[in-house]
């Protein structure tokens, strides 16, 4: 049996995924994450001097610090296993990328364990963030410069 | 004022479904699906369109992960604007180093409280 023909034979015998059920649970898990962020800027403008666009960066930090304690508990994985895509694309996603891979390396060491590995699943995240942000303020600010478009 | 709750929980949940369309259908592994939501994010805020939909959605548009290509494309920009070219490379952090100074810090800190639980 050649590749193409295993392919395709695996194609027909792995059941296919709910999709329909997994969009609803995907939407409402995060959707839920969202809307506990909203409640927690909320916090942040009534309680301290934040504007409603200030508010968003320690609204991240607090919910980075949610999914610190989530996934050192072993809750976040549970909600994963729910949610899909609605638990790994909120930033509590990449939180919890980064503190496991921090708790899961520990045994090797802080410096070589931790260290070496605490963006081991969220590195690729920051890579194309990073690489797909400097060719798009690039090529906008060369734009700007020939006055094709402006800011 | 209370619009921004209902917004924020379905335009959030929304992003996330699109992200459960790539895993199921387009058969893309997690970190292929946030990778392209990042380059999605930052693509956006080239254009102009990523702020309207914080205006809009609130939490809904800077929780997910989208907002992370955004606020870094953000950041370069703004920087770009008062110092010209190299302020892409300078200001690229600007606006989301809460965000990774706080997955750092706090990743560190869970480190030394929490036992390995097989959670990766």
């Amino acid at each position: 049996m050649d590749q193409k023909k295993y392919a395709k034979l695996e194609q027909g015998i792995t059941p296919k995924p709910p999709i329909l059920k997994n969009c609803i649970k995907a939407f409402l898990v995060g959707g839920a994450f969202c809307l506990v962020a909203q409640f927690i800027a909320l916090f942040y403008m009534t309680f301290f001097d934040f504007t409603e666009r200030t508010a968003s960066n320690p609204t991240v930090a607090t919910m980075i610090f949610i999914s610190m304690l989530l996934t050192g508990f072993g809750l976040y994985k549970k909600i994963g296993q729910i949610g899909g895509a609605g638990a790994s694309v909120p930033i509590t996603g990449f939180g919890n990328a980064v503190v496991s891979a921090a708790i899961e390396h520990k045994s090797e060491g802080y410096v070589l364990g931790v260290g070496g590995n605490i963006f081991k699943l969220a590195g690729s995240v920051i890579l194309f963030g990073v690489f797909s942000a400097f060719l798009v303020a690039l090529v906008k600010t060369i734009l700007v410069k020939l006055g094709v478009v402006s800011w | 004022m209370f619009s921004i709750y209902i917004t924020s929980f379905i335009v959030g949940g929304l992003i996330c479904v699109i992200g459960q369309l790539m895993f199921d259908v387009a058969k893309m592994t997690p970190a292929h699906t946030l990778c392209t939501l990042v380059v999605a994010g930052s693509i956006l805020d080239g254009f102009g369109l990523y702020e309207p939909l914080i205006d809009f959605a609130g939490t809904g548009a800077t929780i997910p992960i989208t907002s992370f290509g955004n606020a870094l494309t953000h950041g370069a920009l703004a920087e770009a604007e008062k110092h010209g070219l190299i302020g892409v490379l300078t200001g690229m952090f600007e606006v989301t180093s809460s965000g990774i100074s706080a997955a750092i810090l706090f990743g560190f800190i869970a480190s030394f409280i929490f036992k390995p639980k097989g959670n990766l």
